[in-house]
This record gives C-alpha cells, sequence and structure tokens, in this order.
C-alpha cells in the first residue's frame, strides 16, 4: 500500500490546493483532516506538486497547513444486496441510518457503510470449484425483495480466474468470502460487496443492443405520442413550475420496469420527502410489494454540498448498472441534470478554467453526452436481457432552451419531451408540447390513426393562429371542426389528471383501446348548422370522454359511457349526411 | 489565544488581505481602524495570505488597520429577549437597546437530513382567495411574492404576516429603504405583533456586505425558535438586493460572471437560504415568505428565474393584484384535498375559464366578432376579477369557494364549465343561482 500525504495550501469555497509527497492519481479520493473529522474530497486537477481537490463538505474551520491523506481510490460506490429501499447522499451515505446517528442535520465528516452489514441473506450458489471465471460472473444469488440479487466476480477483476472454493448454501452477511478464486499465482476473494468507481461505466456483458421494446409509462401522451424504450435516454426540459419533477414523480410510480433509481440532484429536498414516505406505504399493482422495494433515492438536494452533487449522479447511474446486470429493467430518473453542469461550473470558475457559453466550461457536451452513452440494453453473457434507461430533467435559464445544458443533452437523448409555459398556465397537464416534442423510439399505437392524430393537433393549431388573426368570423366551418377535433384530443387525451385514481395511471391495453375511438372521432366527417353547434356538441362530447377517462376500464360505468360516446358520434355522422345530402 | 495581526496588505472593494497563519476557513475577525470597529470573514487563504470581506466596507481602512481573529465563524445570538428586538445585519441593536449575546449559534450551519423531513400538511390561511382557493400557503413552504418595483409587495407581506397563525415573526430586511423599514416595525407594532417578532434590518444606506447576512441570521436564529417548538415565520426582503450583493463581492473577487453579472453559484447561494424552511417532526416549523422583484419585469431575469426553480412556487403580484398566471403554490395540492371536497373543483375550472376569457379579450381587443360564448366569458372575467382576485378581498377560504360557485352559476351551463359531472351533481346551486352555498362538503 502506498501511502501519500499532504498539507493544505490554499482554500477557496469548497476548493482546496494540497501540496504533496508521493504519487496521487486524478479523480482519486483524499481525506482532509479538521480536528478530529475527516472531510472527503475528490483530486481534480494536478500542477506540479500541487493537487486541487474538490471538497464534499463545507470546508469552514479548514486550515493552511491542514493534513491530507491519499487513499489511491477512486471515487467509488459499494454494491451489494440491501441497497433497494435504502436513501442515500450523493456519496452513497445511508441518509436513515445517518439520522439515527446525528439527528434532524446532516453532520460533515460522517460516512457510513451503504451496504447492511448486520444482515444476513439466503446464498446460492450457481457455481462449482473449477468453473473459469472473469469479472461480471454469477457466483450466486440472494433474494433481494422479489429479485434474485447476483452475486458477481468483481467487476474490477481482471482476466481469467479458476473457482477454487466457493461457499455452500446458507445464510452469509454481505462481507462473509463467497469464493476464492485463483490464477496459479495470485488469490482472488470474493464477497457479496465490491466497489467501483462511479465515473466509470461497468462492463462484463455480451453485447449491447438498439432499445426497441417500448418502457410503458402510463402516461398517454408519452407512451402514444413520444414513447421511451427501455435501454433508451430522454430528457424533460421546461421553465419552473411546468411539471418536470411532478412528470418524474408519477414515472417513478407507474412505469413498468423493475427498479426505479431516483436522483434528487440540486433541488428541493421537499420533493423527495412525498416519494420517501409514500413509497413505503404504496402497493405496487404489479408485484403486490410496496414501491420502496423497488426504489433507490440519491438525493442530493439543493443545500447539500455541491460537489456531492456531480457525484451523485454517477452513484446513480452506477447503482443503475449494477442492477442491470442482473437482467433486470432499471430506469435512473435524474432532477435535474442542470443542477449537475452548474456544479461543474462553478468548480470550473474556481480551477480559473477558460469559460465557454455561458460560462460553463467546454467539456459540458463531452460530460453529458458519455453520462447518457450509459444508458443502454445489454445481452448478458448468460443471454439474460437488462437495460438502464435514462430520464434527465433539465432546468434551463430563463425556460430558453437554446442555452448550453438542453442543447448539449438533445444532441445525446433519443426523446425530447418539452415542456411548455403556456400548456402549465393554462393547467394543460402534463404540459409536455406536443408540437416540439419528439421521439425516436417506437409508439404502443399503430401508424395510421397516431399520423392522423398529429396531423389534427398540427392542423388544429394553424387553424387556432390564423383565427387570432381574422377572427372566427373568418373561419371557415369546416377549418373550425378541425380546430375543435385538435382541442378535443388535447383535452381528453393528451392531458391527464395525475391525482385522479383511475386516468392518473393508463395501461397500454387501455390507451390502444381508447386512441381506437378518438381516431375514430378524428377521421369522421362531421356536419353541423354552424360553429356554436360545432362548439356545443365538442364541449359534450369532450365532457363525457373525461368521464370515461375516470371509468376503471371494464367497469359497467366504462361500458355505459363508451355506449353513450358511440351513439353521440352516430348522431353527428347521420346529421353530416343529411347535410350533405340537404 | 487571541491572534492579532496589524499590516493589511491589501485593500480592494470590501476586502482586505493579512498574512496570518493558523487561521479557519471562514473564520471571523475584528477589524479595527481609525474609522472604527467592523467584523469581517475569511473568504479565501492562498498560503499564509488571508482574505477578509469586511463587513462595513473598506472605506477607511489603513493598512495599520489591527486584524484580531476570533477563533469562530458568525455567530448569531439566541434567546426569548430577542422578541420585539431590532438588529442590524450582523446582529447589532438597531433600537438603541442593549446588545444581546446568549447561546451563540452558528449562522449558515448544516441542512436538514432530507430523511427527516416530513410532508407538510397545515394550511396557512391568509384570508386571501388568490391565497387561499387558487394557491393555497402550506406551513414549512418557501415562497416568494415575484413583484415589479413599485407593487404594495411590503404591506402584502406584512398583511400575510399578521393573518398567519404563527408564534414568531422573524423579519430579514435586505436593501430596505429606511420608509419601508419603519413601515414594518409599525404595522407589527399596531397589530401588537411586535412582540412576537424579531427584526434583522438592513437599509439601503448600510454596508452592503452586511445585507449577505441578513438572511442566515434571521434563519438560524428561526432554526432555534422552531427547534424549540415554535412554528416562525420568516419574511425576506428583498431577496433581489441580497443577489446584488452577492454580484458586487463576486466581482471584486474576479469570479467569471455566469448570467448578467451574477456568479455561477447564485443557484446554490440562494437555495442554501430558501432549503431553511422545514417543519421539525415533533417540534417547530419555518415558513419563509420572501420578495424577488424583478428588474424590469423580466421573470427570466436570473434572480427570479433561480429562485423559481428553488422556491415553491411564487405569486406574481402586478397591478395591485395576485396573478392567476404564473403563480403557483407547489404544495397546495397536500392540503387542498382536505379543506372542502369542491376546493380543487373550483379552483381548477374556474382558472381554466379564467384563461378562456384572456383569449376571448384579446379577440375583442383585435376587434373581432363576439359569440355569445365569448360574451358569457366576458361577463364572468369581469366578474372574476373584481371578486376573486381584489386583494382587497378578505373572506375565509369557504366564503370565497361559495362565491365561486355563485359566479360559475350565474354565468354558465354546467356542461360548458368542464367540470366533471358528478361534481356537477354534488355542487352545482340548485336552480341555477347563487344559493346559500353548496350542500357537500
Ligand atoms: N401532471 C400534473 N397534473 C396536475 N398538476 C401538475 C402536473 N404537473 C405539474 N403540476 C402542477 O405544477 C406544479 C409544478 O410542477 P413541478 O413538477 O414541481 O414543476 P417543475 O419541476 O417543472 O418546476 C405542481 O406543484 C402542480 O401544481
Ligand atoms: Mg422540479
Amino acid at each position: 500500500m502506498r501511502e501519500s500525504v499532504g498539507k493544505i495550501t490554499g482554500i477557496n469555497g469548497n476548493m482546496v490546493s494540497v501540496g504533496f509527497t508521493g504519487p496521487v492519481i486524478q479523480n482519486e479520493v483524499a481525506y482532509l483532516a479538521i480536528g478530529d473529522l475527516r472531510l472527503k474530497a475528490e483530486v481534480i486537477r494536478v500542477r506540479g506538486g500541487v493537487a486541487d481537490l474538490q471538497v464534499f463538505e463545507d470546508t469552514t474551520g479548514l486550515t493552511v497547513g491542514g493534513h491530507v491523506e491519499f487513499t489511491g481510490e477512486l471515487l467509488s460506490a459499494e454494491l451489494g444486496p440491501g441497497l433497494l429501499g435504502q436513501v442515500f447522499d450523493g456519496l452513497q451515505n445511508p441518509l436513515h441510518p445517518l439520522a439515527e446517528r446525528c439527528g434532524f442535520f446532516l453532520r460533515r465528516g460522517t460516512y457510513l457503510e451503504a451496504v447492511p452489514r448486520d444482515r444476513a441473506w439466503a446464498f446460492t450458489p450457481s457455481i462449482e470449484p473449477g468453473r473459469r471465471v472473469r469479472a461480471g460472473d454469477v457466483i450466486g444469488t440472494v433474494p433481494e425483495g422479489i429479485f434474485a440479487h447476483r452475486i458477481m466476480v468483481p467487476f474490477s477483476l481482471q482476466g481469467s480466474w479458476v473457482v477454487e472454493d466457493v461457499a455452500p448454501a446458507g445464510e452469509w452477511r454481505a462481507d462473509h468470502v463467497v469464493a476464492r478464486l485463483g490464477d496459479g499465482s495470485r488469490g482472488h476473494e470474493v464477497r457479496m460487496i465490491q466497489r467501483w468507481p462511479v465515473k466509470i461505466p461497468i462492463g462484463g456483458y455480451a453485447e449491447r443492443l438498439r432499445p426497441t421494446e417500448p418502457l410503458i409509462t402510463r402516461m398517454r401522451i408519452l407512451d402514444t405520442f413520444f414513447p421511451v424504450a427501455r435501454g433508451g435516454t430522454y430528457c424533460i426540459p421546461g421553465p419552473f413550475g411546468a411539471g418536470k419533477t411532478v412528470l418524474q414523480q408519477l414515472t417513478s410510480r407507474h412505469a413498468e420496469v423493475d427498479v426505479v433509481i431516483v436522483a434528487a440532484c440540486g433541488e428541493r429536498a421537499g420533493e423527495v420527502v412525498e416519494t420517501l414516505r409514500e413509497f413505503p406505504h404504496l402497493e405496487d399493482p404489479r408485484t403486490g410489494r410496496t414501491l420502496m422495494e423497488r426504489t433507490i433515492i440519491i438525493c442530493n438536494t439543493s443545500s447539500m454540498p455541491v460537489a456531492a452533487r456531480e457525484a451523485s449522479v454517477y452513484t446513480a447511474v452506477t447503482l443503475a448498472e449494477y442492477y442491470r446486470q442482473m437482467a433486470l429493467n432499471v430506469l435512473l430518473l435524474a432532477d435535474s441534470t442542470s443542477r449537475w453542469a452548474q456544479a461543474l461550473r462553478e468548480m470550473s470558475g474556481r480551477l480559473e478554467e477558460i469559460p465557454g457559453e455561458e460560462a460553463f466550461p467546454a467539456y459540458l457536451e463531452s460530460v453529458m453526452a458519455a453520462f447518457y452513452e450509459r444508458g443502454g440494453v445489454v445481452r448478458l453473457r448468460d443471454g439474460g436481457l437488462g437495460s438502464v434507461t435514462i430520464g434527465g430533467a433539465v432546468s434551463p435559464a430563463g425556460g430558453n432552451f437554446e442555452e448550453p445544458v438542453t442543447q448539449a443533452t438533445l444532441k445525446v437523448v433519443g426523446a425530447f419531451h418539452g415542456l411548455s409555459r403556456e400548456r402549465s398556465n393554462a393547467r394543460r397537464f402534463p404540459a409536455i408540447d406536443p408540437l416540439d416534442s419528439w421521439s425516436k423510439y417506437p409508439s404502443i399505437v399503430g401508424g395510421e390513426d397516431l399520423e392522423l392524430a398529429r396531423r389534427i393537433l398540427r392542423e388544429g393549431n394553424d387553424v387556432n393562429q390564423m383565427m387570432k388573426v381574422v377572427g372566427e368570423e373568418g373561419t371557415a366551418l369546416a377549418d373550425f371542426v378541425v380546430y375543435l377535433k385538435g382541442e378535443y384530443l388535447d383535452a381528453v387525451y393528451l392531458q391527464q389528471d395525475a391525482y385522479d385514481p383511475v386516468d392518473g395511471a393508463s395501461s397500454s391495453e387501455r390507451q390502444r383501446h381508447v386512441f381506437g375511438l378518438i381516431a375514430r372521432v378524428l377521421r369522421m366527417p362531421m356536419g353541423f348548422e354552424d360553429k356554436d353547434a360545432a362548439r356545443r356538441f365538442f364541449q359534450e362530447l369532450g365532457q363525457v370522454t373525461r368521464d370515461w377517462n375516470r371509468a376503471a376500464m371494464g367497469a359497467d360505468e366504462f361500458v355505459r359511457i363508451e355506449g353513450r360516446i358511440g351513439a353521440m358520434l352516430a348522431e353527428v355522422a347521420e346529421h353530416a349526411q343529411d347535410l350533405s345530402a340537404g | 489565544m487571541r491572534r492579532i495581526y496589524r499590516r493589511v496588505e491589501r485593500i480592494a472593494g470590501n476586502v482586505i488581505a493579512v498574512r496570518a497563519s493558523g487561521v479557519g476557513y471562514r473564520e471571523l475577525a475584528e477589524v479595527v481602524s481609525a474609522r472604527g470597529r467592523s467584523l469581517a470573514q475569511v473568504i479565501r487563504q492562498e498560503g499564509d495570505v488571508v482574505s477578509l470581506q469586511v463587513f462595513a466596507g473598506s472605506r477607511g481602512i489603513s493598512t495599520e488597520a489591527q486584524v484580531r481573529f476570533l477563533g469562530h465563524p458568525m455567530r448569531t445570538a439566541y434567546s426569548g429577549s430577542l422578541l420585539g428586538r431590532v438588529f442590524t445585519g450582523s446582529g447589532e441593536p438597531r433600537d438603541g437597546r442593549p446588545a444581546i449575546d446568549e447561546n451563540p449559534t452558528e449562522i449558515g450551519g448544516p441542512s436538514v437530513n432530507p430523511s427527516r423531513r416530513v410532508i407538510p400538511r397545515r394550511m396557512i390561511r391568509t384570508g386571501i382567495p388568490m391565497i387561499d382557493v387558487f394557491n393555497t400557503l402550506v406551513e414549512s413552504q418557501k415562497l416568494p411574492i415575484f413583484s415589479v418595483a413599485g407593487e404594495p409587495y411590503n404591506p402584502l407581506l406584512a398583511r400575510i404576516a399578521l393573518q398567519a397563525e404563527v408564534d414568531v415573526i422573524v423579519l430579514g430586511g435586505m436593501g430596505l429603504k429606511h420608509d419601508d423599514y419603519l413601515f414594518f416595525r409599525d404595522t407589527l407594532d399596531e397589530a401588537g405583533a411586535l412582540a412576537r417578532s424579531i427584526l434583522f434590518v438592513h437599509t439601503a444606506a448600510d454596508p452592503v456586505v452586511e445585507c449577505l447576512m441578513v438572511p442566515d441570521i434571521s434563519l438560524a436564529v428561526a432554526e432555534r425558535f422552531a427547534l424549540d417548538g415554535r412554528r416562525v415565520l420568516v419574511l425576506l426582503t428583498d431577496m433581489t438586493n441580497f443577489s446584488d450583493a452577492l454580484k458586487e463581492v463576486a466581482i471584486t473577487m474576479e469570479q467569471i460572471p455566469s448570467n448578467r453579472g451574477y456568479p455561477g453559484d447564485l443557484y446554490s447561494q440562494l437555495a442554501a437560504r430558501y432549503e431553511k424552511a422545514v417543519d421539525f417532526e415533533g417540534a417547530g416549523s419555518i415558513t419563509i415568505l420572501a420578495v424577488t422583484t424583478m428588474p424590469g419585469d423580466d421573470v427570466t431575469h436570473p434572480v427570479p428565474d433561480n429562485t423559481g426553480y428553488i422556491t415553491e412556487g411564487q405569486f406574481y403580484l402586478r397591478g395591485g393584484r395576485i396573478e392567476p398566471f404564473g403563480s403557483l403554490s407547489r404544495l397546495k395540492q397536500l392540503v387542498n384535498g382536505e379543506t372542502r371536497g369542491d376546493h380543487r373543483t373550483i379552483m381548477n375550472s374556474m382558472i381554466q375559464i379564467y384563461a378562456s376569457f384572456r383569449e376571448t379579450q384579446e379577440k375583442m381587443a383585435m376587434g373581432f366578432r363576439m359569440s355569445d360564448w365569448d360574451r358569457k366569458l366576458l361577463r364572468y372575467g369581469g366578474r372574476f376579477e373584481s371578486e376573486m382576485m381584489g386583494l382587497d378581498v378578505n373572506i375565509p377560504l369557504e366564503g370565497a369557494l361559495d362565491r365561486g360557485w355563485a359566479i360559475l352559476a350565474d354565468c354558465f351551463e354546467p356542461a360548458e364549465t368542464g367540470i366533471p359531472s358528478r361534481l356537477i351533481e354534488r355542487f352545482w346551486p340548485r336552480g341555477g343561482r347563487a344559493g346559500p352555498g353548496p350542500a357537500g362538503g
């Protein structure tokens, strides 16, 4: 073991310069002494005999001349059974145990173990001595909630090894040695816990595939119009208050995936609390277990140390990749990636680097791209599939999508859910702009109906724009009907009442059924005496369809309302014929 | 150990530098010069050169000023005897009464562990329908009033403070006009609320660095009261002045500005303060109401923009009224489900129809013919603005909801409102005209 040490030579906010002796590695972790405390920091630049460190804690009280120890290890996450259901800060400090120890407030310099050591797991070996293995191969499994948590050969182990010994089936703690490996000259002990540097993607799979399977969010506007794929990436930019966080919260509840990782990155603590307090009591209808059992929260909110904010998204994606290796579908939701970009900007400023646009560092784009590249579907060596889907909220300054973070993100993601201020002001939730947004992934409904719906939205919007100039009286009745159809589609399908127990989550089956009927409305020729009659018809149809949205699929109510809609449509259809005949 | 240095190496802006050793980062020092005494805080260290920000500014400081390090960061006193008192941003009495130094408490202390936070559940009643009905204020919320200069934001702040049922009011004034300071003091006094209030006031005439201390010192005191079980309301006015002080200091320190001269960490700086709003499980709470004036009425200006991303909503004050569009209480849904069964319905439908009214107004301004529907909307809009939006309206939530139904029933047929049928059946006033109020609850 090498022991590099140093002394503090300068302090500027959370950046500390350290004169050192011995080797120092870029991005290695170091601890700064302050009284009995040791504050965690990361090397971010080395020049001559001076290393610049970003400190993950408040630096109040540090002194020039203070002692620094370098660890030789890159900033790493601890991986093992028992991560699900936990709440961590950006450095993977478990927050519940921390509260037990420190009370209401966070206390700097207190670092606890992420993987619980006091719990025994029922280990089932799945490999025999004598087999050849390499990094990522499965040694055995332990049940973690509803999943078979795979205990794997550490991802950091290089080359090929022979299994010399495997622990028998039994109850073992996470730090128990479950296998011994050898390669002739050296030996290696495998435990249930391993460490992995968060800024490096986890490999150990056979191949990466193209994301094609839809990830159902049960939000109509997403699944039907701007779908997300398992293993895909998407972003949600929007001005404040447009609904980014609510959208992510809804997704974290309803998305049809195995594991959800919520990275609350530099935004309000209060928003995490709802998840934190409610998920342990909410049942996941697909599994019958609580939502918390499939969720990990990484919580580095806005008043928590800025440098740890940057670490938090990497910690989150590392945990996501870890569960992906167990052939699970993982969804990572980061709110907000802009805060992480700002953390980069703050540090870049302290390093006095040459600033790019809006003072963001020049490497912003490549850093964002590398992060989203960690999403994907992979085929594991045993043939199983695992995926990491990444959805990032973006908080553009002034709500202007031309700013650097939004632009850098748009270049690398597969879907864009742009939230608009007009729609949120008009309480048209989810306030995703149906004309601006896009997705490269396949929808759950057929192409023709979808094309029709998009066309009506576009044309309806055109008519609306035109009406602003020429007025309703200058608009042809046929055009006016197109406008009403667009508004209808918006009101009963794009908009969704998140707080209604039925409307709040719409299964893909229901979406296909409802969308079929809506498409019929859109396709239908309609005749009306005048615009007032048309408006009245659509007001009533809208009312009835919204009631329909609130009726559980298959319930009597649902069937009854569907019949009523059918009757209303038959009536206008007849009327259309009368008009064209007469 | 007292460490005294007598040679100032550099003076620029409000920052001085001395050569010293064994100094802690953010430690406080006392600077004594011919002009008097001032506190100063360590903001940067490079080798043995220590840069300090001088609270009273550097004007009149000589290179031979005496700098004495105090061995601790900025602190404030905490005791019940703070109540009814007025202090400066650095905690000195401003009311001519003796200083208080009990229970020194560090300001800008650590964050609350998010796992110890609870979901806020208590509504704060203000008697203002635009708040109570449409954007309910919730205990432990952090919420700014976005306003252009000239709007009555300070009277609004004072009115909410007096109507809210809280135990302690802490006012943090930043760059206040002296008149406004006196307005707050007198208003609190007349309402008999001064005895449960503490004022930390920085006026436009005071040194800019003291402005920076106001939120931290106010919130540190509030936090102690809250931990002792009190429900505390913190009023911060005007946070744009605070941000401008940050900008001034950042520029003196030659930091690279990110946006219109503001430092790149403006978001984090503001968040560190606003996130002090909290409900301590088993103890008291801190609710923060702030004022953010918008230069040029521009909500995309960095100060309101960053603020909007941090706070739990905002009230737009424009033309003497709280605007329904853009105004938002992000916590309202945590409480408006438990008030009265029709609360959410009135909230949603009245605003949606009001949005249509605004469109019709635009059409009318362009000279288009008004349809029957347009005429209905115009009638509705007029009544909504005078009977719900005016700041002179002061009625309890229940009265405002009844009034909402009355206006809807006077102006529309049920189906025109877009309200779900089952709610119409429950709440629509019988006979189509305003009755004594809905039967359901
Ligand atoms: N899907 C939705 N349904 C109903 N209201 C919503 C929805 N999305 C957002 N809102 C409203 O908008 C507010 C702000 O949403 P939020 O997601 O916090 O915005 P952002 O994260 O973009 O700042 C919420 O508090 C809520 O009142
Ligand atoms: Mg948000």
